[in-house]
C-alpha cells in the first residue's frame, strides 16, 4: 500500500505545483497576486474540452487551450490592472480588484454555460491503469509529472539563458529602473500575463483530464491550495512553488492513508503554518526571477 | 333592460371572483454555483405543476423563486426576502439540509410553513413546527438498498462521506446504522471533502482492505469523482458500490460514464415507474424541457400541488390556516400515496424502488 500512497501523494501533488506555477510567476515578477489566474485555468479547460468535441486531438488541444487561455489573461490583465499600476495601487487593490473580477468571470461563466460537470470525450487519453510493480498510475497522471518537469525546465531556461528572460528579470528586480533604461515594460507585463495565463491553461486541460471534473468554478475549489502552496513555497519562487507542492500532496495523501482522512488538512495546513511560522518569508523566499 | 342588469350582475360577480389574490408563495433553490442542478430541477419541476394549477380551477399561487446559491447565508437571505418583501404564506424550498438548518429557524419564528423537497436529513422536522418536508428522509431509503446488498452476498462493508456537509454526514450516519443492523462489517470509515477532487488515499485503503461494498455518502459530484477514481486504481466489479440519496440522479451516468456501473441507490420515485400520473409528469415535463425529470423535480411538482390543495382547504392566504391544512394532506402524486407524519414527514416509504446504475442510465436492480 505504501508505494501506491507516495504515488498517489506524488501525482496528487504534482497537479497542486502544476497549478502554482503559473500563479507564482505572475507574482514574482509583477508582484501582483492576481486572482483571477483562477479563471484561466477554468479557460483553458474548456477551450479543449470544446476543440476536443469538435474532434481536434488532445495533441493539438492542449497547447492551443494554452494560447488561446494566454491572450485572453493579457486582454483581462491590461483592462483591470493598468490603471491600477499608472495609479501605483497598494497590493491590497489590486487582491480586491481581481477577487471581484475573478468572481464575476466564474458566475458569468456559469450563468452562460451552466454550472454541470462535463468531461472530455471518452477516449481523448487512454484511460487504462499502467502497472509500474506495486503502484498503479494513469497516462493523464504521467502527462502532469511530465508537463510539471518541463514546464519547469522551459520556464527556468527562459528567464535564465535568454535576451527576453534577462527583460523579465529586469522588470521583476526595478521596474522604473527598467523603464528609464528604455524597456518596453508595458509590453514586457503583458508577456508575463501571457506567459502565466497560458500556464494557467495547461493546468487546466491536464487537470481536467485527470479528474474528469471541468466545471465553471474549477479554478476556484483549485485557488486555496495554490495560493498555500505559492506562500508556503515562498511568493514568486518557482522551485518554491514545485517543492511546497509536492510536499502537500504527499502529507495529505499519507494523512490520510495512515492518520485518519478527516485530519487531512488539519495535519497538512498546520505543517504549513509551521512552516510560515519558522519562515515566514516561505521555502524560497526571494522572487526566483529577482534572485537568478 | 332586464337583461343588461343580468349582465351587470354578472360582470361583478365575476369580477368578485377573480379579485380572489393569488396567494404569494416563495421558492428557494441553488440556482448558481457547482450544486444548481438541484435547484435547476426544483424549479423546473414546480413551475409545471404551477403551469397546470393556472390551468385548472384551484386557488392561483403567485411564486417568486430566489437562489440561495447553495449557502446557509445564501438560504437565510432568501428566506429573509421572500417574507419581508413579499409576505409570502409559505415557502417551498431551500435545496439542501445543510441551508434548512439555517434558514429553517428564521422562517418559523416568523411563522411561515416551509416546506423542503430534497432535504433529507435526520432532524429537519426538528426545527420547529412549521417546517415540513416531503423528501422521505435518508432513514427511510438507505435500510431498503441495505437489504437488497445483503441479498446480494455482502458480508463486509467500507464506508466514505464527504464530512463538511450536513446532508452526506447525516446520510452516512444513517448508512453506518443500517449497515450494523443488517449485519455487515464495518471495515472502515473514510471522509474527504465536497470540493475534493482527489480521493485517491482513502481509496487505496480501502482497496487494500477488500471490502465487499463500498457506501458512499455525497452529492452527485463527488460521488462521480470517486467512482472514475475507484476504476483508476483498479477496483473490479466484484466490489458493490452502494450510494446514497445524493447518488440518485442521472447526472452520476453523465459525469462517471461506465465507471458508475453496477453502483446501487434506493430511491422515492423513478423516471420509468409505469403508473399513468407518473408518466403524463414525465411527457409534460419533458415536452416543457426538453430532457426527462429527477427526483428532484418529481419532489418539487408533487410538492406545489400538495400545497396548492392546502391552500383550497385553508380557504385563505393565512401562514398559520395554510400550515393546519398541510397537515391535513392526503395527496396522490407521482411519487405514490402522499400524507404527513404528526412531525411533519412522509407518512410512508411504500414506494422505494433499488436502482442500478447500467450504461451510464439507471434501471430497476435485479
Amino acid at each position: 500500500m505504501l508505494p501506491q500512497q507516495l504515488a498517489n501523494g506524488l501525482l496528487l501533488g504534482a497537479t497542486y505545483a502544476l497549478f502554482a506555477l503559473g500563479f507564482t510567476l505572475m507574482f514574482g515578477v509583477l508582484r501582483v497576486i492576481n486572482l483571477t489566474y483562477g479563471f484561466y485555468f477554468t479557460l483553458g479547460a474548456f477551450l479543449a474540452l470544446w476543440l476536443t468535441r469538435a474532434g481536434v486531438g488532445l495533441v493539438l488541444a492542449l497547447p492551443a487551450a494554452a494560447v488561446g487561455s494566454g491572450l485572453v489573461a493579457v486582454g483581462i490583465d491590461a483592462l483591470l490592472l493598468t490603471r491600477l499600476r499608472r495609479a501605483r495601487a497598494d497590493e491590497l487593490s489590486y487582491l480586491m480588484v481581481t477577487l471581484g473580477a475573478v468572481l464575476a468571470l466564474y458566475a458569468g461563466m456559469a450563468a452562460l454555460l451552466g454550472p454541470d460537470i462535463r468531461r472530455l470525450p471518452p477516449g481523448t487519453i487512454d484511460e487504462a491503469a499502467i502497472l509500474l510493480g506495486p503502484i498503479r498510475v494513469t497516462a493523464a497522471q504521467l502527462l502532469i509529472l511530465g508537463a510539471c518537469a518541463v514546464l519547469v525546465a522551459a520556464l527556468a531556461a527562459l528567464l535564465r539563458a535568454t535576451r527576453l528572460g534577462l527583460g523579465i528579470r529586469a522588470l521583476a528586480e526595478n521596474p522604473d529602473a527598467a523603464a528609464l533604461m528604455g524597456m518596453a515594460t508595458g509590453r514586457m507585463a503583458a508577456l508575463v500575463s501571457f506567459l502565466s495565463g497560458a500556464l494557467a491553461g495547461a493546468a487546466g486541460v491536464l487537470i481536467g483530464l485527470n479528474f474528469n471534473a471541468i466545471h465553471p468554478y474549477m479554478g476556484e475549489s483549485m485557488m486555496l491550495r495554490g495560493f498555500v502552496v505559492v506562500i508556503a513555497g515562498g511568493l514568486g519562487s518557482v522551485a518554491g512553488a514545485i517543492i511546497a507542492g509536492l510536499l502537500l500532496g504527499i502529507i495529505e495523501v499519507l494523512t490520510a492513508g495512515y492518520l485518519s482522512s478527516g485530519l487531512k488538512e488539519a495535519v497538512a495546513f498546520a505543517i504549513l503554518v509551521l512552516v510560515l511560522w519558522t519562515r515566514p518569508q516561505g521555502l524560497f523566499g526571494r522572487s526566483a526571477a529577482v534572485r537568478a | 333592460m332586464r337583461f343588461l342588469v343580468m349582465l351587470a350582475a354578472c360582470l361583478v360577480l365575476s369580477t368578485a371572483a377573480g379579485a380572489a389574490e393569488p396567494v404569494p408563495v416563495g421558492l428557494v433553490a441553488i440556482l448558481s454555483g457547482p450544486n444548481a442542478a438541484y435547484g435547476t430541477a426544483i424549479r423546473a419541476g414546480a413551475e409545471l405543476a404551477l403551469a397546470e394549477i393556472d390551468a385548472g380551477g384551484g386557488p392561483k399561487i403567485a411564486l417568486t423563486v430566489e437562489d440561495s446559491g447553495g449557502t446557509k447565508d445564501g438560504a437565510i437571505n432568501a428566506a429573509r426576502k421572500l417574507i419581508g418583501r413579499d409576505h409570502v404564506a409559505a415557502i417551498i424550498g431551500p435545496t439542501l439540509s445543510n441551508e434548512m438548518f439555517a434558514m429553517g429557524p428564521v422562517a418559523n419564528g416568523r411563522g411561515v410553513p416551509t416546506i423542503g423537497t430534497s432535504t433529507t436529513a435526520a432532524g429537519i422536522t426538528d426545527i420547529g413546527p412549521f417546517i415540513f418536508r416531503t423528501a422521505l428522509p435518508e432513514a427511510d431509503v438507505i435500510p431498503v438498498t441495505m437489504a437488497r446488498a445483503v441479498a446480494r452476498g455482502v458480508k463486509t462493508i467500507a464506508l466514505l462521506y464527504a464530512s463538511d456537509d450536513a446532508f452526506s454526514k447525516s446520510g452516512f450516519d444513517t448508512m453506518r446504522a443500517a449497515a450494523e443492523q443488517a449485519g455487515l462489517k464495518i471495515l472502515t470509515v473514510e471522509s474527504f471533502a465536497s470540493k475534493d477532487t482527489d480521493f485517491s488515499a482513502q481509496l487505496t485503503k480501502i482497496k487494500a482492505l477488500q471490502p465487499d461494498a463500498v457506501g458512499i455518502s455525497a452529492l452527485v459530484e463527488p460521488v462521480s469523482g470517486v467512482l472514475l477514481q475507484t476504476r483508476q486504481l483498479g477496483f473490479g466489479p466484484q466490489t458493490l458500490f452502494i450510494g446514497g440519496n445524493g447518488a440518485n440522479s442521472p447526472r452520476l451516468g453523465q459525469i462517471a460514464g461506465a465507471a458508475a456501473d453496477g453502483l446501487i441507490v434506493g430511491s422515492p420515485w423513478f423516471v420509468a415507474k409505469p403508473d399513468p400520473l407518473n408518466q403524463a409528469f414525465v411527457a409534460a415535463f419533458h415536452a416543457r424541457t426538453g430532457h426527462d425529470p429527477d427526483q428532484f423535480a418529481a419532489q418539487a411538482y408533487d410538492t406545489m400541488k400538495i400545497l396548492d390543495e392546502a391552500i383550497a382547504r385553508a380557504g385563505s392566504a393565512s401562514p398559520g390556516a395554510i400550515r393546519d391544512a398541510l397537515l391535513r394532506t392526503d395527496h396522490h402524486g407521482v411519487m405514490g400515496p402522499f400524507r404527513f407524519t404528526d412531525h411533519r414527514d412522509p407518512a410512508s416509504a411504500e414506494g422505494v424502488v433499488v436502482l442500478e446504475m447500467h450504461g451510464g442510465a439507471f434501471r430497476v436492480a435485479e
